[in-house]
């Protein structure tokens, strides 16, 4: 956060004040504040049960939050293989999420496809929605999630606060019908 | 009667039993490995499986799995498809497998006798083009509404992956299941 001056309290009955930018106040909350749509479909979604528990503990980094409706949550975790059949369910739930939202690809299989290389499977998650940051492994460790997670945060924190001032990520041509 | 403990005597018996029974549209027998597999006359596929089921206690149809024999000279057709039965009481397997050509691909359909046979000629269908003729809902299964062509056929590319561009309801599966 980007912190201009600290004027401190010189004794502890008054009140200290910080001066800062707006801008960075709020994207230090929503950073901090992340609540993640698992949108598990394979074994992904498994190790994302490991992060949330008790012993990697993705709350550390205040994405406990786990919501299963695309209109309360700001990041979509895509866990595992995604089809042709699913593509355009990840479309519609990606379309609910309010703005901000953020995406997440996690694994081989939502990246690249994995080693479905296959009439079925979709080549990587980011020919249907924008994804931010993608994970590695087959499955990722818990450590590679929280990575995720630290660099979704670095980049909440370097963009502009505004939707409209953030730049695409890049272009995903539209291959559904509005239905 | 009594009942041999031996799988090969109890399949020997079956298939003097079919053979007795269905002459000359028992074309072949295949024995190996420990199972055994009657190959009929694609005519007669359906009394066979009725005989199966209803006399010998073939009460489980385990799967349909159909081959695209493409390319190989040693098959009589393109395809081949083959019915997995399996006997609860009697803890007896066997299979019973059809030529199907290329240009004429209706068979008869399994769902009055089994109704596991509904999910497994769905498949069969979409993965091979198989038309079960008295089908009750013979659409894809697996693969997606808009999806063309049949990807287990050795001439559909391996990544000729199609865009599903809509979701679709199961209107007609409850239909079906009312």
């Amino acid at each position: 956060m980007g912190i201009d001056q600290t004027l401190l309290p010189a004794t502890k009955d008054e009140a200290g004040i910080i001066t800062t930018r707006l801008d960075e106040v709020v994207k230090w909350g929503r950073k901090n504040s992340l609540w993640p749509l698992p949108f598990g479909t394979a074994c992904c979604a498994i190790e994302f049960m490991g992060v949330v528990s008790s012993k990697f503990d993705i709350s550390r980094f205040g994405a406990e939050l786990v919501r299963f409706s695309p209109r309360q949550a700001d990041l979509i975790l895509v866990a595992g293989t995604i089809n042709y059949k699913l593509a355009p369910v990840l479309k519609r739930i990606y379309d609910q999420m309010a703005e901000p939202k953020y995406v997440i690809s996690m694994g081989a299989c939502a990246c690249s496809g994995g080693f479905y290389d296959n009439y079925a499977t979709v080549q990587g998650i980011d020919q249907i929605i924008p994804v931010d940051v993608f994970i590695p492994g087959c499955p990722p460790r818990p450590e590679a999630i929280l990575h995720a997670i630290l660099k979704m945060q670095e980049r909440i924190q370097k963009e502009p606060v505004t939707t409209q001032a953030r730049p695409r990520r890049h272009e995903v041509v539209d291959k559904f019908k509005d239905n | 009667m009594t009942t041999p403990s031996n799988d090969t005597e109890r399949h020997d018996a079956l298939v003097a039993d079919i053979r007795s029974r269905f002459g000359d549209r028992l074309l072949d027998v295949d024995r190996s490995f420990g199972d055994c597999a009657l190959i009929v006359d694609r005519a007669a596929v359906h009394d066979v499986l009725a005989y199966l089921k209803n006399e010998r206690r073939f009460n489980l149809l385990m799967d349909i799995v159909g081959v695209d024999c493409m390319d190989l000279a040693t098959y009589r057709e393109r395809f081949e498809l083959s019915y997995n039965l399996y006997s609860v009481p009697d803890d007896l397997r066997v299979r019973v497998e059809i030529a199907v050509p290329e240009l004429e691909m209706d068979v008869p359909t399994a769902t009055d006798l089994w109704k596991s046979a509904n999910w497994a000629e769905r498949e069969a269908f979409e993965m091979f083009g198989f038309n079960f003729v008295g089908h009750p809902c013979q659409k894809r299964l697996l693969t997606h509404h808009e999806f063309k062509g049949h990807p287990l056929r050795k001439d559909y590319p391996i990544m000729g992956g199609q865009w599903c561009t809509s979701t679709s309801d199961l209107m007609d599966e409850l239909k079906e299941s009312n």
